[in-house]
């Protein structure tokens, strides 16, 4: 076999003296490169099949090991990086597409670090969210074009539904399949405790999940994985999958040998084939198709749920989003580039979309310029890191947010980007028996819990520091935002003031 | 009595309870120390059955009609009537393994050199918790 010229990309250092040779961290590696060595029963490693997941270093009972980037070294270029020189090196080995996991790490600038949220000083009073209460309630759905009231005060309007949701943050879509069946419970449950909700993705929702149900957004994706009556019947709230921020405009695929017996059930495909879910929906080329989609699922569902569109950030969001509206998405999902994924071209990913910070401020606009903006709730997805960058979402325009990346990292998650090899070390991303044991749900759905409710506590603590008592007071308010460092026009698209001004 | 229940489901192999009940019983204040004398290294009292995806660690059981008491023939083995835990005296045992022949768990080791029983668990006697239910990385091992 010819000379492989890739470098490792890790370095593992084993400190010999903290070393007890327990074995532990070859028991952990999923990818072989902590092993014993059959001779004699020692540890060694092998850095170039290291992927970095940190496993290893985290159970490592003495702390006898470190895993850092290795850093590339060779005749540095402007234009060939060593980074550009190894993908064209990997590519000439294989000879395939460039797969990668996670959202983008190509480093496009994060909007929400040039935003910087409002305080009240003298002149308005702050609120202390200890001893007053603090409102996080939000409502996703079409609200009505006004709304009556009889003489004693009592609503006469009747409104749609609803979905209401105790912190404006939401599960991002992910399927059993893409992730294990444990960090599908532990979403489910974390979700159910804490008054949000949870996405099946567009994997069907496994018989072990129905009990959560009433916290679930089940997904119709291009593929109609898993989609029947009862699971359209069970759900709080039913979502058109038609694109994802890691990739925009391509499909799914679900190789053969990940769907097992309960995948295959659940997906309701042969056990062994390939889930391969089609680039675009077959039956939708237009907004009026779209339209017929969403009818369908309303009449299937008899009006008694919300019907959302999850759409991919990209150049024309902004008719794209108004005309999801006019189709009669009740919810618009918009998912930017910093998006994740559980397996996408790197090249898609690294390349294709739009910040979601510009897709969701500009969309906002656009849809109250045309006088809609209540027919439909914004939910932005995309990297949300901190409650912060949420509130900052909220304030561009965005009813809620969807997160998953965060939610992977709350389970355990520690970024190696190689969800699509299946050996999620943490279990997360993997259905081998072996590793999703490693995600017990139980510390998973306590794990996730803690994250929502600590990024609660922080949403009220800067809302009270605004002046504000509820999440809707700061909904749309470009007023308690100012920009750093940002370009007119980028100001502009947002409609936020530079600070100072 | 509170006991060590093992969930197979979430037992990851990683066998850290073999490695702290070892340190446990080591005497040592590290657990560096407690492995560079491979030579005195007590035998963990917990081992992780394992055949490829299931495994789970196991432990004495501390059974309440336990038959290693009946069958020990010095009375090395035997109940604490307040805590109800099964307590090994090295010092009474002969190794003759009658314990170790009649215990449904294969929970009892034995340690050739000394011709005795090698390990077998207490517990932690004055540990709030066992080390081994305290360093389970899973939550693979409950003591309630």
């Amino acid at each position: 076999m010819a000379l492989s010229v890739l470098a490792p990309e890790f370095v593992v250092k084993r400190d010999e003296e903290l070393c007890i040779e327990c074995g532990v961290c070859t028991r952990q590696c999923a990818y072989d490169a902590q092993i014993i060595n059959p001779d004699d029963g020692t540890v060694s490693t092998d850095a170039a099949k290291c992927v970095g997941c940190q496993r290893c270093v985290t159970l490592c009972p003495t702390g006898a090991l470190t895993v850092t980037e290795r850093e590339m070294t060779g005749r540095s270029h402007p234009n060939w990086t060593l980074g550009a020189q190894r993908d064209i090196a990997r590519q000439a080995e294989t000879g395939g597409m460039l797969l990668t996991g996670m959202g983008t790490d190509k480093g496009y600038r994060v909007i929400w670090d040039n935003l910087i949220l409002n305080a009240s000083q003298v002149t308005n009073p702050s609120i202390d969210p200890l001893r007053e209460p603090m409102e996080l309630r939000t409502y996703l759905g079409a609200k009505p074009d006004r709304i009556e009231l009889d003489a004693d005060g009592r609503l006469t309007t009747e409104v749609g539904p609803l979905l209401g949701l105790d912190i404006p943050v939401m599960f991002s879509a992910m399927s059993y399949g893409s992730i294990s069946l444990n960090a599908c419970l532990s979403l489910a449950r974390a979700a159910s405790a804490a008054g949000t909700y949870f996405n099946s993705g567009e994997g069907g929702l496994h018989r072990d999940l129905y009990e959560y149900s009433d916290h679930a957004i089940v997904q119709v994706a291009s593929g109609r994985f898993g989609v029947h009556a009862e699971y359209l019947d069970v759900a709080a709230a039913v979502e058109i999958k038609i694109g994802q921020g890691a990739k925009p405009g391509i499909g799914g695929h679900l190789p053969g040998e990940k769907v097992t017996q309960p995948i295959s059930a659940t997906r309701m495909i042969p056990e062994g084939s390939d889930a391969i879910s089609p680039a675009p929906h077959h039956d939708i080329y237009s907004i009026e198709d779209l339209k017929q989609l969403i009818y369908a699922l309303k009449e299937a569902t008899d009006y008694s749920k919300p019907i959302s569109v999850k759409i991919a950030a990209v150049n024309n969001i902004v008719p794209i989003a108004s005309g999801c509206v006019r189709a009669g998405a009740d919810i618009v999902a918009i998912d930017g580039v910093r998006g994740g994924t559980g397996a996408t071209p790197t090249v898609i990913r690294d390349n294709v979309g739009i910040p979601i910070e510009f897709a969701v401020a500009a969309v906002d606009g656009r849809l109250r310029e045309e006088g809609i903006r209540h027919q439909a709730s914004i939910v932005a997805a995309g990297g949300f890191r901190n409650s912060a960058d949420i509130l900052k979402a909220v304030a561009l325009g965005a009813d809620a947010v969807y997160v998953g990346t965060s939610a992977l990292i709350a389970m355990g998650c520690h970024m190696c980007q190689k969800c699509y090899t299946g050996k999620c070390t943490w279990g997360i991303a993997t259905q081998d028996p072996y590793l999703t044991k490693r995600l017990n749900p139980e510390i998973g759905t306590r794990r996730l819990s803690n994250l929502l409710r600590a990024w609660g506590l922080e949403m009220k603590e800067m809302l009270g520091g605004m002046g504000m008592n509820s999440i809707d007071s700061l909904r749309g308010n470009r007023e308690m935002l100012r920009a750093v460092s940002l370009t007119r026009e980028e100001m502009d698209i947002l409609d936020v003031a530079p600070a100072g001004m | 009595m509170k006991r060590i229940y093992a969930k197979e489901e979430y037992c990851i192999g990683c066998r850290l309870c073999e490695i702290y009940c070892i340190f446990q019983h080591s005497g040592c204040q590290t657990l560096v120390k407690a492995f560079s004398d491979q030579a005195n290294l007590p035998e963990p009292a917990v081992r992780v059955e394992e055949d490829g995806a299931i495994c789970f660690a196991l432990q004495c059981r501390h059974c309440d009609d336990a038959p290693c008491v009946a069958a020990c023939i010095t009375g090395a083995m035997t109940r604490d009537p307040q805590t109800g835990a099964i307590n090994h005296d090295e010092d009474k045992c002969i190794g003759c393994w009658s314990c170790v022949m009649v215990c449904p768990f294969g929970a009892i080791q034995i340690n050739k050199d000394k011709g005795k029983v090698g390990s077998k668990c207490d517990l932690c006697e004055g540990e709030e918790v066992p080390a081994c239910v305290a360093h389970c990385p899973n939550e693979a091992l409950v003591y309630e």
